[in-house]
């Protein structure tokens, strides 16, 4: 007998107090919204904390994001290139990286050195460059989240986590939601996604919190409206 | 009929908890240590919690989420096979420790590497993978800091989600200092016990691992049944870089895992960090279905793990610990682990929860399995604080029955009848002759006189078998009259004065 039956078989038999008719739901037709399983697990909690118009929800995304040591700023479309240039001087930098599809105007104002991510870049190319500037597919103001999803303007997981500096653009309110149940909706589950919230960080030496291990040790937030 | 390991590789026997306990109780750095971290972790948590509002809601969905899954654990198991299968991963069936052990391993050969890089994982310390994996030829690196810490002190976790939470900055630069030379990059000169350091001689040390390993080992919090994904939730970025730079990735993953539609992660990604890390979320999550082109590891291996749980889920009371979602909320508030420490439970699941856990997967034949549920003040603070609602009491004092009395239970699969357990006779007769008295009520009512009488004769410590008892406490003293005499007397007949 297969591990898989004897597994299978143990379960079954384990579960000899559940009643028959108490059977699985079927296949549900879309994510999470079969009736029979809905009726099982009650799901009165809460959709979002609090009441807020788009501008406090963008409020608090912005306190948030900085309460976990992300750096944000502020500005408007027309500003972003030139804000984007002066973060990336101000931090020294040299080289970026940038997805495949990242807003070509969005890059109009920098000096440095263009990286493109290719395939077969390695891991040690990536660790050599300075920066990385990505868009964003989803960010969720009530846990102060950027939820990266693979996308063309963010390209691949690994771009974001060697180099040690990540720029992340965030359009605002339109990529913005207050929760987590309301960032799920929106997210494709067959994408890689990459959920982001400050930057790396432990509390393994006696629970003090330090920031920057192994992913970037500095993100910084660029919410940019009126895109 | 093959025991559960379940972790503590190296140590075949581990003693009872009273006699593990006895020692940690009396080394006053452990103790500083873990009172500083514990109390720390408790008021985060606190906060963070008392920012929901719908905290009840939240954790009553989880526990209803889980409970379904498990009474379907069947049905949802094939749907992950399916769904992994679809998204071009590989699903492994593990039935045992050893069994898991031996197809990762077969997996990591298959590669023609010889090293790996692991994130943290319970199921795999579970399960003895690193020591396996190191009989095979191959070399495992912890790359979650705390877990790096334990893994160059040639030491053991001792919770859950901060495995070092025994050691404090002093100890862990010197551990760095001595020994990470021996695995690779040295620690840095003039090393200070500083965090900030710390942590930057970790990420130095693990970064040349990291940019050069093709096979990447992992568990998962979560595994969603409708999508396939795989979720894990971590800080440092250890994870991203194990589950993404890797060309293979290995995930061993316990079959209570599994969570049935992608829409319920809504729940638990906002009660699990919260709960653990006391954070609104931690800094990184990672979500993967199967394998993506050109992003992430080619090949991906999803190794679906039993090692007893089938045999907890055939206990109808103590199926509820695999709800358990290895936040260690019920580690962090109780009051026998801040006194005692992670070791003393001789299990990689330490706390509260693993005093149940441990006796469930492993059966309770061994000293120490026998020791763990009562390995508790039962005071309920584990059960508050957990967010999906176990009860960790009820499985305590079921377990302690389950020892005393014995009786059936399910091991490797298999009905046997359990016999009582040594040492336990003077408790199994002190029952019989409380049950004996309590419904005599001429005999309670002239053994309580004939006690109060001679109280002045008695002894502040029980002979015989009830001297363990009275080591570790007070005999209560018997007053001076009894409380019924005492009833009569002030409120005059059986009744009482003011009876109507």
């Amino acid at each position: 007998m297969s591990s898989r039956d004897r597994i299978l078989g143990r379960v079954r038999r384990a579960l000899v107090d559940v009643p028959p008719d108490d059977a699985p739901p079927p296949v549900p037709e879309r994510p999470g919204r079969h009736p029979r399983y809905e009726r099982e697990v009650s799901r009165d909690y809460l959709r979002q904390h609090g009441d807020r118009n788009t501008e406090e929800t963008v409020d608090l995304l912005a306190e948030n994001l900085a309460d976990y040591r992300a750096i944000v700023h502020r500005c408007d479309a027309e500003e972003l290139p030139r804000l984007i240039a002066h973060l990336l001087g101000e931090r020294g930098s040299n080289t970026v990286l940038v997805p495949p599809a990242l807003e070509q105007g969005w890059l109009t104002a920098i000096e440095v050195t263009l990286v493109a991510d290719r395939p077969d870049s390695t891991p040690h190319e990536l660790d050599r460059v300075d920066s990385v500037v990505t868009g964003c597919a989803v960010a969720v103001a009530e846990t102060g989240t950027l939820v990266l999803d693979g996308s063309p303007d963010q390209g691949r997981r690994r771009i974001t986590l060697v180099p040690d500096h990540h720029i992340c653009v965030v359009r605002v309110p339109g990529q913005v939601v207050s929760s987590v149940p309301q960032a799920l909706e929106r997210l494709d589950p067959t994408r890689p996604l990459t959920w982001i919230s400050g930057p790396s960080a432990t509390s393994d030496i006696e629970l003090d919190r330090v920031e920057g291990v192994h992913g970037p040790r500095t993100l910084e937030v660029v919410l940019v409206s009126g895109e | 009929m093959s025991a559960t390991f379940v972790g503590m590789p190296g140590s075949p026997a581990f003693p009872a908890f009273p006699r593990a306990a006895h020692d940690a109780v009396r080394d006053t750095t452990l103790r500083g240590n873990l009172r500083h971290a514990t109390h720390t972790i408790r008021a985060k948590r606190a906060a963070a919690v008392a920012e929901m509002p719908d905290w009840a809601a939240l954790r009553a969905a989880g526990r209803q989420i889980k409970d379904h899954t498990l009474r379907h654990l069947d049905w949802y198991l094939v749907r992950v096979e399916e769904a992994v299968t679809a998204a071009g991963g590989t699903v492994h069936w593990a039935a045992d420790a050893d069994e898991a052990n031996r197809i990762v391993a077969g997996l990591v050969k298959a590669t023609g590497e010889s090293e790996v890089v692991k994130v943290k994982s319970m199921a795999t310390q579970e399960i003895g993978l690193n020591e396996a994996l190191e009989a095979a030829g191959i070399r495992a690196y912890e790359t979650d800091l705390a877990e790096l810490i334990v893994q160059l002190g040639h030491d053991r976790p001792s919770h859950i989600l901060v495995p070092a939470i025994h050691r404090n900055r002093g100890e862990i630069r010197d551990i760095f200092r001595s020994e990470m030379s021996r695995w690779g990059r040295p620690a840095p000169e003039g090393l200070t016990d500083a965090p900030a350091e710390l942590a930057e001689a970790a990420r130095l040390h693990l970064r040349e691992k990291f940019l050069r390993a093709k096979v990447g080992i992992s568990g998962a919090n979560f595994v969603v049944a409708e999508t396939g994904t795989l979720v894990v939730v971590e800080s440092e970025g250890n994870g991203r870089m194990c589950l993404t730079l890797p060309e293979t990735l290995i995930s061993v993953v316990g079959i209570e895992k599994i969570v049935p539609t992608w829409r319920d992660l809504e729940v638990f990604l906002q009660t699990l960090p919260r709960s653990s890390t006391a954070e609104r979320m931690n800094p990184y999550t990672s979500m993967w279905t199967g394998t993506t082109d050109g992003d992430g590891p080619e090949t991906f291996h999803l190794v679906l793990l039993d090692n007893g749980r089938t045999d907890t889920l055939a206990d109808e009371v103590g199926r509820q610990a695999l709800r358990c979602i290895r936040c260690s909320a019920c580690l962090n508030v109780c009051p026998v682990y801040e006194r005692a420490g992670g070791h003393a439970y001789g299990s990689v699941y330490p706390g509260p929860i693993g005093a149940i856990l441990s006796p469930q997967l492993r059966g309770t034949a061994s000293e120490i399995d026998a020791s763990l549920p009562y390995a508790s003040s039962l005071c309920g603070a584990c059960y508050e604080v957990c967010p999906v609602a176990i009860d960790i009491p009820e499985v305590l004092v079921h377990l302690r029955e389950r020892v005393v009395e014995g009786g059936p239970a399910t091991r490797a699969g298999n009905k046997v009848l359990l016999k009582p357990a040594k040492g336990h006779a003077a408790e199994r007769a002190a029952m019989r002759a409380a049950r004996w008295a309590l419904t005599r009520p001429g005999a309670l009512r002239g053994g309580q006189r004939l006690a109060s009488r001679t109280r002045r004769f008695h002894p502040r410590t029980l002979p015989g078998p009830g001297r363990a008892w009275t080591g570790t406490r007070d005999l209560p003293p018997v007053p001076a009259e009894p409380f019924r005499d005492w009833w009569q007397r002030t409120h005059g007949g059986p009744g009482g004065k003011d009876a109507k």
